[in-house]
């Protein structure tokens, strides 16, 4: 695949431009809807929902991961001015090394599978390791139970302009996670096979501009996609291949929607805002931009790519807005919600990575629900 | 089958597929397909009063046996208060004391004048909610941009104009030759040397930024030291009477703004007048003219009024293939659909270049999709109900027209059939009111009368080019000339393209952007004179 377009024996991105100044007015301008009411709880329910519940600290502890996934599962527990029905989040994150601890917790409570394990790897947070140990690293944590790869791309061969090093690396580790996927345990104990999901965090921070991240953001989709239709060429990319998806899609009839195989999708890749290591983390613009990427994507091939910004989202407030974004920037487009009901305004397209956020979501929740806001202390940590 | 673990679980489930996919469609985040925003009415509380007299010399009264008509809320057709059709011999009232008042307030030392339109602006942002919320009920714009464009703007524009002030002798250097001016010229006092108020200001404005229409026109005037007879447009004449509320608040002085409301009569009746020194004039290019014939005949003094004149428009919007496509979407968006595409300066011809014609249409239909078109007074709405049901006929009339002329209408939203007869562009909206869904015309040609004449609502007209130069001629090829957008990331072009365009203003990768300190105003039809700015103030005095 060709990432870039060479000219001059350089690469050169292929990507549409973004105007900066016009996408951060649009950005703010998700800022000021109005959510209330109904439309709140059920935002912050939605939100509580597509969490993926963070700890990514040197000090990590196996018991602080526990407190973690115990959180993760009943994120209200003991409180009691909290409405019937919340959902748990919907993952934990931690380090390779605490994947195991996460697997046994989780399956203590009957809730493996039910609340994915998130790990970073790939040598996180930097990513300036050596492909195999990187490679490694992502083979451990599928191996240790993990149902999700975090991994971080090579910004030092983007911003020197490399972008097929950066896209073989992100094509090598999809390789691995479908492989090394294969070989393991489903958690429900059928057998061999667990869907192992990719999310590929570009550091945003690092890339600077937006046209960068919209870049990285179509190399990144388009090489895990093809990584995935290189290993399986007869399966669902195949048939899209080469035609205009967003065609196929106005028409039902088309054979590559016809399968009943692509109306169940077990997980789906992302794209990733940051690790949380470097500032500015997620911002609005640049979340929007990645937005527009994974739109086009779906435009242009017909399939779903998921999107998760991570870190600085920490208010209930500014969860809701990044919903109203999501709402108003993908939730117009005819025939996402044949192919998965709800698009991604679900846990399967969309995530928050967050630790934080879910305690002041609780708070909102709880203030909705009882006319009463709750202290930090009344809240219980992770 | 491999293929049930979708988009990239591939290989991952090979095993056992079939219980998998099962399993997983059952997960209960799939059962929110939908996250509707619950109903946010802006629920601030204001007064208007049943009726309202006319503002002159100072106070509120109505002249006896005084004809009176209503105001209604567009989006409802509710009856909101009563206002009094002013005669000739009101306007008369009203330029006697405009007249009257204007030696003093000229003679007022500039920086005390100053504090006057400083006060005033100080008091508009104070009263800055019940403003929008009253300018919203009026006219049948979104709540979201009385309250965060319109009303921040009209603030500006009084606290811009004050500013200038005290410092006219910097904007107008080297109007006398060091020789002392008489001060005979017009008999009033000079404000820097060599320059003069020019007098009692008539001032007539339209209906699609009523309040905003009144501070451009009224703050330049009062800064220069004129005095000023105010008519607002017939069907949103409430936020100016709150201004004259304001006014008094303020102390202003009696007679320096005189307001009266009415119809076209009250509105000749002021142009026509023989005492007042010059005529501003904001709305139509068909009412403009009708004006400028007028004031081309001499007073009875032998002078003649200045005429100021901001017209209609059609302006291009031109998208090159190197734009920022999604940034270019956003600002097509503000272009036309902004106040239901009831702006003179609306990018209401859409130029895209051949090569992205297809995405930018198919992107522009997504787009328009999520627009939230509704009761204006609910804060998460973005296109309110259109100002009358005089202007709703005119844009279903073009609405008409462009599909019999053989332009493709695209209403994204209505899923019904279109066609002249049934354009849906009532579809979804209530019985009550003057609606109309935002939408665009596809293959549209310039000789079209969609192409060439002002629709004034949320209607674009999409055409196409292949080379620069035919953008160019394209886009000047109008009578109007108020103002411009083009897209594109590379500067070079970006500057020469915008030099070519003739008209008064070209937003460059934005669109709609207003600022006071920024001159606005047109070339050809689209009239003449510039308001905001340094430029703004030269139509306020005699140099």
């Amino acid at each position: 695949m060709q990432s870039g377009i060479k000219a001059a024996g350089r690469d050169f991105s292929p990507s549409p431009k973004v105007d900066a100044v016009m996408a951060a007015e649009r950005a703010a301008s998700f800022t000021k809807r109005s959510i209330k009411s109904k439309s709140k709880l059920a935002g912050l329910k939605l939100a509580l929902s597509m969490l993926d519940l963070t700890t990514l600290e040197g000090k990590d502890s196996p018991e602080k991961v526990r407190a973690l996934c115990a959180k993760a599962v009943n994120p209200g527990a003991g409180q009691t001015d909290l409405p019937d029905g919340l959902p748990s989040v919907a993952a934990v994150c931690v380090y390779p090394n605490l994947v195991k601890h996460c697997r046994d917790s989780l399956e203590s409570m009957g809730a493996l599978g039910r609340v994915k394990i998130a790990s970073v790897a790939t040598g996180f947070p930097s990513g300036q390791y050596p492909l195999d140990v990187r490679l490694d690293d992502t083979r451990r944590a599928i191996h240790d139970g993990a149902d999700e790869i975090d991994m971080v791309i090579n910004r030092g061969a983007f911003l020197a302009g490399r972008y097929d090093e950066v896209a073989d690396e992100i094509r090598a580790v999809k390789r691995t996670c479908l492989q090394e996927g294969v070989k393991a345990d489903r958690h429900d104990g059928s057998g061999k096979g667990r869907p192992i999901s990719l999310k590929v965090i570009l550091e945003t921070g690092e890339l600077e501009t937006l046209d960068n991240v919209r870049f990285a953001s179509d190399l990144a989709i388009r090489a895990m996609q093809e990584a995935a239709r290189d290993l399986e060429p007869d399966t669902i990319y195949a048939p899209l291949h080469g035609s205009n998806g967003a065609a196929e899609l106005n028409g039902s009839s088309s054979r590559h929607l016809d399968t009943s195989a692509s109306r169940h999708v077990a997980s789906f890749d992302f794209i990733k805002t940051s690790t949380g290591k470097v500032t500015p983390a997620a911002t609005m613009p640049v979340t929007l931009v990645m937005l527009e990427a994974v739109r086009d994507w779906y435009l242009e091939t017909g399939f779903l790519v998921g999107v998760k910004p991570a870190g600085g989202i920490r208010t209930a407030k500014q969860s809701l807005h990044y919903l109203v974004m999501v709402k108003e920037t993908l939730g117009a487009l005819a025939g996402v919600n044949e192919l998965h009901p709800g698009g991604w305004l679900t846990p399967e397209l969309w995530r928050f990575g967050a630790s934080a956020l879910a305690n002041d979501i609780l708070r909102q929740i709880s203030w909705l629900h009882s006319g009463k806001y709750r202290a930090n202390y009344d809240v219980t940590e992770a | 089958m491999a293929s049930s673990e979708g988009t990239n679980g591939h290989a991952a489930a090979t095993a056992n597929a079939k219980s998998d996919s099962n399993r997983i469609s059952k997960l209960p985040a799939s059962q929110t397909p939908g996250w509707e925003y619950s109903p946010a009415p802006e629920t601030g509380k204001v007064t208007i009063k049943p009726s309202y007299g006319l503002f002159i010399d100072g106070k509120f009264a109505e002249p006896k046996g005084a004809k009176r008509f209503a105001t209604i809320n567009p989006s409802t057709e509710a009856t909101l208060s009563e206002v009094v059709q002013a005669s000739p011999a009101d306007v008369n009232r009203a330029v006697v004391a405009a007249r009257a008042a204007l030696p003093k307030w000229a003679g007022l030392p500039a920086s005390e004048r100053a504090k006057f339109i400083f006060r005033i602006a100080r008091r508009i942002q104070e009263r800055g909610r019940e403003l929008a919320i009253i300018e919203t009920l009026d006219s049948g714009k979104p709540i979201k941009e009385s309250r965060d464009v319109d009303i921040p703007l009209v603030a500006a524009h009084f606290f811009y104009n004050a500013g200038w002030a005290d410092k006219l002798g910097f904007v107008f250097q080297g109007a006398t030759s060091g020789a002392k001016s008489s001060g005979k010229k017009s008999g009033l006092p000079e404000l820097a040397p060599g320059v003069r108020p020019v007098g009692v200001c008539g001032q007539v404005i339209p209906w699609n930024f009523p309040l905003l229409m009144a501070a451009w026109k009224i703050a330049p005037a009062l800064a220069c030291g004129n005095t000023v007879v105010l008519k607002p447009a017939e069907t949103t004449p409430l936020t100016a009477l709150v201004l004259a509320e304001i006014f008094e608040e303020c102390e202003l002085p009696p007679g320096v703004v005189n307001i009266v409301t009415g119809d076209g009569v009250t509105g000749r009746a002021i142009v026509e007048h023989p005492d007042v020194d010059k005529i501003a004039f904001t709305g139509s290019t068909e009412v403009g003219k009708i004006i400028a014939k007028s004031v081309a005949s001499p007073r009875p003094d032998g002078k003649f009024k200045r005429l100021t004149l901001e017209l209609g428009g059609k302006s291009p919007h031109i998208i090159f293939e190197d734009a920022a496509i999604d940034q270019a979407v956003e600002g097509i968006i503000s272009g036309i659909y902004f106040n239901q595409g009831e702006v003179c300066c609306a990018g209401s011809r859409l130029f895209v270049q051949e090569s992205i014609l297809d995405t930018v249409v198919k992107k522009l239909e997504i787009r328009l999709a999520s627009l939230r078109t509704g009761d204006p007074m609910d804060k998460n709405t973005d296109v309110g109900a259109v100002n009358s049901k005089e202007q709703l006929s005119r844009i279903e009339h073009y609405l008409k027209l462009g599909q019999t002329e053989g332009a493709e209408l695209r209403m994204p939203g209505y899923s019904g059939e279109v066609s002249p007869d049934n354009t849906g562009s009532r579809h979804g909206l209530p019985s009550k009111g003057f609606w109309c869904r935002p939408c665009f015309f596809t293959g549209v040609q310039p000789s079209h009368t969609i192409a060439r004449e002002e629709i004034f609502g949320p209607v674009l007209s999409v055409l196409s080019f292949r080379t620069p130069e035919e953008a160019v001629s394209r886009a000047n090829n109008t009578p109007y000339g108020l103002a411009a957008g083009i897209w594109t990331e590379k500067g070079s072009k970006m500057l020469s393209i915008a030099k070519q365009i003739k008209s008064g203003v070209v937003w460059c990768n934005t669109y709609n952007k207003f600022d006071p300190a920024s001159p606005f105003g047109g070339f050809k039809e689209s009239g003449f004179g510039r308001e905001g700015g340094v430029q703004g103030l030269k139509a306020y005095v005699e140099v």
